[in-house]
This record gives structure tokens, C-alpha cells and sequence, in this order.
């Protein structure tokens, strides 16, 4: 019995009051355009209080779970069987032949929950309940009926047909892409800015992302990477705004002024100021970056601060509390670990020091900065008007 | 834009592009078939053969078109190996072959084959002698490129084949040819070797198509199996333009050879030189400089191949920043901050540690100007104190 329809479970839409139909329809747009890319037809629709997707012509089930599960705001997907409803004990035979097809292993405890949302159907629910479990009582005498806690939780729903599902796949959660304001990726080639990108969009946040390359330091392979790590994100995400800056001569001049083991922590200052101003040009409400405290020295709670202090812009960091193997997990589960191990060289790493500070001083830093005054201002200028925007789908 | 990565592929010649064209839209038939487009197409896979037989002085019936150049190593190394697997196990390389040599040799270690990796001088070259202690009763096969990949150096391959000959006249000996053919007279019978490999694209020619050299009577088993095509020795039917854009290919590049060689050779002599008065540039293997007559038989380096290491210098950034101006090169070896990968051949041939990720090949072809390598000398001297500025500290 192939599945023709999905129902597809959100949770925290519910709760939204009045702007729920807001909420609903993000939802439902966010998955009609995956849906657009899977072969097939199929129809997305809102039915008292539910989203269902009905599938027509040629789909394979897998392709359709899989695009779904990059929508966020779905918790759930169930793969509906539907029949049409002829008469009960045709209807008897459907189950027990879903039953029989969808568990090989019939040694399962269950429960049929049945609904009547066609009120006009002539058997009342509870009689549902007890006549299919006893077909299938009937058909498999190995399987044994639960009510408190079954193994199978079989729900037959009469609506125009009449709907079979018993599994659920879990969705990844949070909410649709675009009921939460915009915000700005500091996007690098590494493991773990995909995944925060990842996690703010989960919430909701539409995405735009800056990246600094440095030529001939970085090269456009190494671009290409962060192009294609976007385009994995964008699977989620929907479409990324990439803004590729050139960060080459702030470097170089940072290089020449400022004391060594200061580089990197003031490097991420002009960083943090760039995508700041390119976050207000693009009407983003917030920074997002991939640290953790204490991954590394620019990543200690010390340099975190001293990098803050820059922006006026809130700056989300989804990973700030997890260890670097748990973020790998995340990177392996949406897909983007094994472009983030590629081996280019990124600008945070070309010209790092033996000993960089850990624990630098606010008030030493901006003195050191102080020394590039003068000349910087033209370059974050220049860095600014090199801004090529990819638009990454 | 200024080409000089010509070993790691070339500018297909317009004349092979319209030939091509016209071979791909006349003659479509397949070579095996009864009728007449069969016949017209098996015409045009056999000229090409006598073209390319009669260039290297053979017999028409030793060329076996494959896709390129790995596929010829693979052929002759595993298909002589399998063939001759009764007489014995004992394969002899050079620790700077190709990895389409050293990787089909490492596969057959791994079933069983025993392997001599032969080192080579500072100069990059097999040292005859060391040849002749690794032979043994076992021996079947000894593999030996005529011109390195990496620094250009040349194998005297007439001498280790001499050195086979006497020692067990049935041991088979191959050459990996892909970096002469063209560039060098490649006469298997005077080099004294029963296989010889060569790819199409290293001389303006099409991708995806070479040929191997089978002397006739050498024992040899197929990789390929199917339809029997080419004595059943490699099966598929033949890529009859690829093949006739090969035999193109060859005449062009290997008309008056001696003269194109030597303009090639007094070429490369000034570029090292040049080369050699930029501060700390050295340049690795034979640089040609100590051979009297300028002639480049006997220079014991190819005429087309540089490696230059450039101290404090890291070879991906100088690459880049050639690129910058539109100059392409390759490095030796691609290293990056976290994951360095060191070149064999380099390795080799003792290079300085420190120098294996600061070295670059410049490649040129018989369409390389003096103009191009005088740009290219004058943004090396240019970049070079630049670069060597700004390093990790």
C-alpha cells in the first residue's frame, strides 16, 4: 500500500493565538518550494487545524520525507495510507492488510484510534476501535492490544477517505523559515558557522551570510567551499544572500601595525564591524557566529567580550555552550561536515600567531588599534565596496 | 592569460578542435559494425594508428587507444603483472612515478606482488646501478618513467633497458611517456622497452584518450572486458574522434621535433636563469646549465618542466597571486595550515623540508613565448618581497 499523503504535526505554531495563520502559512509556503524541486505533484493543504500533503503522479516516498525534513516548523511526518471507504468490512480488510504490510514482525502490542471527522459515517468511533482491533485480533492472533502504552498506535481517520498511519518520523522541529526576522551568518569554511547558521534558522531567522576571503592568501577554491557550505544550509534555510568581502589588505595592514599575538582578536573586531554594517544595510536584526567559549584563543570568554564590544547589533551564538564534538554531530546530521574538512586554507588561519593573547584587555586592545587609525578607514571603505553578493540557492 | 601548466594539461590545437568536429559528425558508425559507417569509422581508428605507429617507428599492430594516460599505466602494469604472474611476483618502480603507476603497483602489493621502489639522485634520475642490484629470478616487470612530472628530470631509459636485457632479456620493461611524448624522440625499439604510455591532452590534444605501446609478443592480459575490441586487449568500442585527434595531436606536435625541442629547451635554459638571479629562488634537479652544447638529449632534464622552490615563500599563496595576474602554475605540493601533503618526488629527491611547500612548476609548451616568461619573471620579482613579508610568524 503506497502512501499517498503526508500529515504533517507542528507544534509550537499552536500556541501562537491570533497570528498562528502566520505561522501556518510561512509553514505551508516553506514547503511547497521544497516540494517544487521533488519529482511528483503534489498539493499542499490546511484542513481544519492540519497540513497534509497530498501526492500525485510519480514521487518516490523518500525523496518526499526527505525534502520535508528540511522545513522548519514541522515536528512530525506521517506517512498516510488512503482508502476509500465502500463499506466497514472492506475497511476491515484495508487495515489488517496496512497492519500486515507495514509490520513484518507481528509480535507488537496496539491500539486502534479511530476519528470520525465525517460525522455522517454510519459506525461510531469507539465501535471503530473494537471491530478493527478485533480484525486484526482475528488476522494476527500473536499480536496483543495495549491501551496504555502500545507499541503501534494505529490511527484510522474518516474524512472524505478514509486515512491509515501509524508511524511518525520526527521533523526538525523550531519554527518556519521567515517568522523571525532576518539576521546575519559570519560565514567561514569551518565546522561550526554552518551549523550556527543552522540553529538560528531553526528559530525561524532568515538568513543572510558574510564571508571575508583574503586573496592570494585564500583562494577561490576555498570560496567555492564556502559557497557550497552555504548551499547545504540553504537547504533549510531557503535562499542565502552571500556576501563575499575582501579582507586582504585590513590584514595586511593590521599585520604591519598592531603587536603580533593581537591579530587574529583585532582581525575579528573589523570582522564583527563589516558584517555589522552590511547587516543594517540588509535590514538583519542580528549577527550570528559559530563560537564556543574557549575553542579557541579568540573564543575565550575574555576575547568574546573584547570582540562584542564593537557591535551595537545583538550577536547570536547558538554553539557558545556546546563542545566541538557535539557541533560535529549537528555538521554530520545537516550535511555540511565533510565540505566543512575540506583543506583550504581560511583567512582566520594564514597569518595566526604561535601564541595569540587568551585573555586580552579591552582598554590594550583599542590602544593598539588606535594605531591604525588614519589609514584603516579608508581600507574597511574599500573592504565594504568589494561586497560580491551571491545569491546561493 | 599565461599558460604555464602545460604538464598538467594543454591547449587543445584549433586544427584538433575542427577535426574533431568533423570526424564526430561524418563518421559516427561504430568501428565493429558490418556496414559501411562502420567501415568508414574503423578507417579513421586505423589511420591513426599507422600516423601514431609510424612516429614511434612501430608496428601498427602495438598501439592500443585507452582513455589517457592512467589507463595505459594501468594496462601495462596490471595486465603484464596478471599475465605473467607464473614466471613471477617481483615488480621495480622508481619512488617518483606517477601515482597511475605507484598506486596500480601498490594495489598489486596488496595482492601479493612483491615491489622494488627504486630512489633516485638529487637529479631526480634512476641510478642504473641501484637497477641492477634490484633484479632478481622473480623479477617480471620493471616500470620506470622517461621524463618526471614534477621537476622535469629524464630517465636514460636506453641504458636501464640495457641493463634488463642482459641481466633476463624476458623481464617486460615500461615507460610512462606521458611527459616526453612530444617533447622527446620516443622510439620504443630503440629505448629498448616493450610498453610505453602516452595521453593525448599533455599535447594539445583531446581529453580522455592516450594509447599503450605493446611491443608484439609481450604477454599482456586485458583490464576491460567486453565486446573484444582492439585484439581483445581493451574492450569498449573506440572513441573514434578522441583517437583521430590524438593522431592529430602527435603529427603537430611531433613534426620536426628536434628543432621545436631545442627552441623549447634554449627557452626553459633562460627562464632558470633568470630564475636563479631572484633572491633565495633555487631551482631543483638538473637545471641544464652545465651541459655544453645546449642540446636537450643530453641535458638529462626535459625542456619544457621548471621546479623552483622560493624560500619563506608559501607555494599556494605565490600561486595565487600569479593568478591574480592571470599566470598559472602549479605547486609541487598542496599544503594547507591543517593538513599538509607532501609531494613523493619532491620528497624524493631531498628537497629541504622547509622548501617542499614553497616550491612551484612552471610547464610550458611549444606555444610559450620569451613575452610570457618575461611577465611572469617580472610579477614573481614583483610579488616575491611582498609575500616574504607578511608570513606566519
Amino acid at each position: 500500500m503506497k502512501y499517498s499523503t503526508f500529515l504533517i504535526k507542528y507544534a509550537e505554531i499552536a500556541i501562537k493565538g491570533k497570528n498562528r495563520y502566520v505561522f501556518e502559512d510561512a509553514l505551508m509556503h516553506r514547503m511547497k518550494l521544497v516540494l517544487k524541486r521533488v519529482p511528483g505533484d503534489f498539493a499542499v493543504t490546511k484542513t481544519q487545524g492540519r497540513v497534509y500533503v497530498d501526492c500525485s503522479g510519480q514521487y518516490d516516498t523518500d525523496e518526499v520525507i526527505g525534502a520535508l525534513l528540511t522545513v522548519f516548523g514541522i515536528n512530525a511526518i506521517c506517512p498516510v495510507v488512503k482508502v476509500p471507504y465502500e463499506s466497514f468490512d472492506d475497511l476491515k480488510r484495508d487495515v489488517v492488510k496496512y497492519v500486515d504490510e507495514e509490520y513484518p514482525d507481528k509480535n507488537k502490542t496496539f491500539k486502534v484510534f479511530a476519528r470520525r471527522a465525517n460525522k455522517s459515517f454510519p459506525v461510531r468511533s469507539t465501535d471503530m476501535n473494537a471491530d478493527l482491533g478485533g480484525a486484526i485480533l482475528d488476522a494476527f492472533p500473536q499480536m496483543k492490544v495495549d491501551v496504555h502504552d502500545p507499541e503501534i498506535m494505529l490511527n484510522v481517520e474518516v474524512r472524505e477517505d478514509i486515512f491509515i498511519y501509524s508511524r511518525q518520523i520526527t521533523g526538525p522541529g523550531g519554527m518556519p523559515i521567515g517568522t523571525n526576522g532576518k539576521a546575519m551568518l559570519l560565514l567561514s569554511g569551518g565546522i561550526d558557522s554552518p551549523v550556527a547558521g543552522y540553529m538560528v534558522a531553526k528559530r525561524g531567522v532568515k538568513i543572510d551570510a558574510v564571508y571575508f576571503h583574503a586573496p592570494p592568501y585564500t583562494s577561490e577554491r576555498a570560496k567555492q567551499k564556502v559557497v557550497d557550505l552555504a548551499k547545504q544550509v540553504a537547504k533549510y534555510t531557503g535562499t542565502i544572500c552571500l556576501h563575499v568581502i575582501n579582507f586582504t589588505d585590513i590584514q595586511l595592514a593590521i599585520y604591519d601595525t598592531c603587536p603580533h599575538d593581537e591579530l587574529t582578536i583585532i582581525m575579528r573586531r573589523y570582522m564583527m564591524r563589516i558584517a555589522e554594517h552590511i547587516a543594517k544595510e540588509n535590514d538583519c536584526l542580528g549577527l550570528i557566529t559559530g563560537e564556543s567559549i574557549g575553542q579557541v584563543a579568540s573564543q575565550t570568554i575574555q576575547s568574546l567580550a573584547v570582540t562584542n564590544e564593537v557591535c551595537t547589533l545583538p550577536v547570536f551564538r547558538p554553539l557558545i555552550g556546546f563542545d566541538k564534538q557535539e557541533i560535529i554531530t549537528v555538521s554530520e546530521k545537516i550535511g555540511t561536515f565533510e565540505t566543512s574538512i575540506l583543506p583550504f586554507e581560511d583567512c582566520c588561519t594564514i597569518f595566526v600567531a604561535k601564541h595569540p593573547v587568551t585573555r586580552p584587555n579591552a582598554k590594550v586592545i583599542r590602544r593598539s588599534e588606535e594605531k591604525l587609525y588614519g589609514t584603516i578607514e579608508a581600507l574597511v571603505e574599500k573592504a565594504i565596496e568589494t561586497d560580491e553578493v551571491i545569491n546561493v540557492i | 592569460m599565461i599558460y604555464l601548466d602545460n604538464s598538467a594539461t594543454t591547449r587543445q590545437f584549433d586544427e584538433v578542435t575542427q577535426y574533431m568536429a568533423e570526424i564526430a559528425g561524418a563518421y559516427f558508425g561504430n568501428p565493429s559494425s558490418m556496414h559501411l559507417a562502420g567501415v568508414d569509422a574503423e578507417k579513421i581508428v586505423r589511420d591513426s594508428r599507422e600516423t601514431i605507429a609510424g612516429i614511434l617507428k612501430a608496428d601498427p599492430k602495438e598501439i592500443v587507444f585507452t582513455s589517457g594516460g592512467t589507463e595505459s599505466d594501468n594496462l601495462a602494469i596490471a595486465g603484464c603483472a596478471y599475465a605473467n604472474r607464473r614466471k613471477g611476483s617481483h615488480i621495480i618502480t622508481s619512488r617518483i612515478e606517477h601515482p597511475a603507476v605507484l598506486e596500480t603497483v601498490r594495489h598489486l602489493e596488496s595482492e601479493g606482488f612483491k615491489v622494488t621502489y627504486l630512489d633516485v639522485a638529487k637529479d631526480g634520475r634512476v641510478d642504473p646501478g641501484s637497477l641492477r642490484e634490484a633484479l632478481c629470478s622473480d623479477t617480471i616487470l620493471v616500470s620506470v618513467m622517461h621524463v618526471n612530472n614534477e621537476i622535469g628530470s629524464v630517465n636514460d631509459i636506453e641504458a636501464l633497458s640495457g641493463i634488463v636485457r642482459s641481466y633476463d632479456p624476458s623481464i617486460l620493461f615500461h615507460t610512462d611517456a606521458v611527459q616526453s611524448f612530444g617533447k622527446l624522440d620516443v622510439l620504443p625499439k630503440k629505448m629498448g622497452v616493450d610498453l610505453v604510455s602516452v595521453s593525448a591532452h599533455k599535447i594539445h590534444g583531446p581529453k580522455g584518450v592516450g594509447f599503450l605501446y605493446v611491443k608484439n609478443g609481450t604477454k599482456i592480459n586485458p583490464i576491460l572486458f567486453g565486446g573484444g575490441q582492439q585484439n581483445g586487449l581493451r574492450s569498449g568500442t573506440e572513441n573514434v574522434p578522441g583517437i583521430a585527434g590524438l593522431a592529430l595531436a602527435s603529427k603537430l606536435s611531433c613534426g620536426s621535433l628536434g628543432e621545436k625541442s631545442q627552441k623549447l629547451f634554449e627557452q626553459k635554459s633562460y627562464f632558470v636563469q633568470e630564475l636563479l638571479k631572484l633572491p633565495e629562488v633555487t631551482v631543483n634537479g638538473l637545471t641544464g646549465e652545465k651541459n655544453a652544447d645546449n642540446s636537450p638529449s643530453a641535458a638529462g632534464t626535459a625542456p619544457h618542466i621548471i621546479s623552483a622552490s622560493f624560500a619563506g615563500v608559501r607555494a599556494e599563496v605565490l600561486l595565487h597571486a600569479l593568478e591574480a595576474k592571470e599566470i598559472y602554475v602549479s605547486s609541487g605540493s598542496a599544503c594547507s595550515s591543517n593538513r599538509p601533503a607532501k609531494s613523493a618526488t619532491l620528497t624524493a629527491i631531498g628537497l629541504d623540508e622547509k622548501l617542499l611547500t614553497s616550491t612551484l612548476r612552471f610547464s610550458m609548451s611549444q606555444e610559450t613565448t620569451r613575452e610570457e616568461i618575461d611577465a611572469t619573471l617580472t610579477v614573481l620579482n614583483d610579488e616575491l618581497p611582498k609575500l616574504r613579508r607578511y608570513q606566519r610568524r
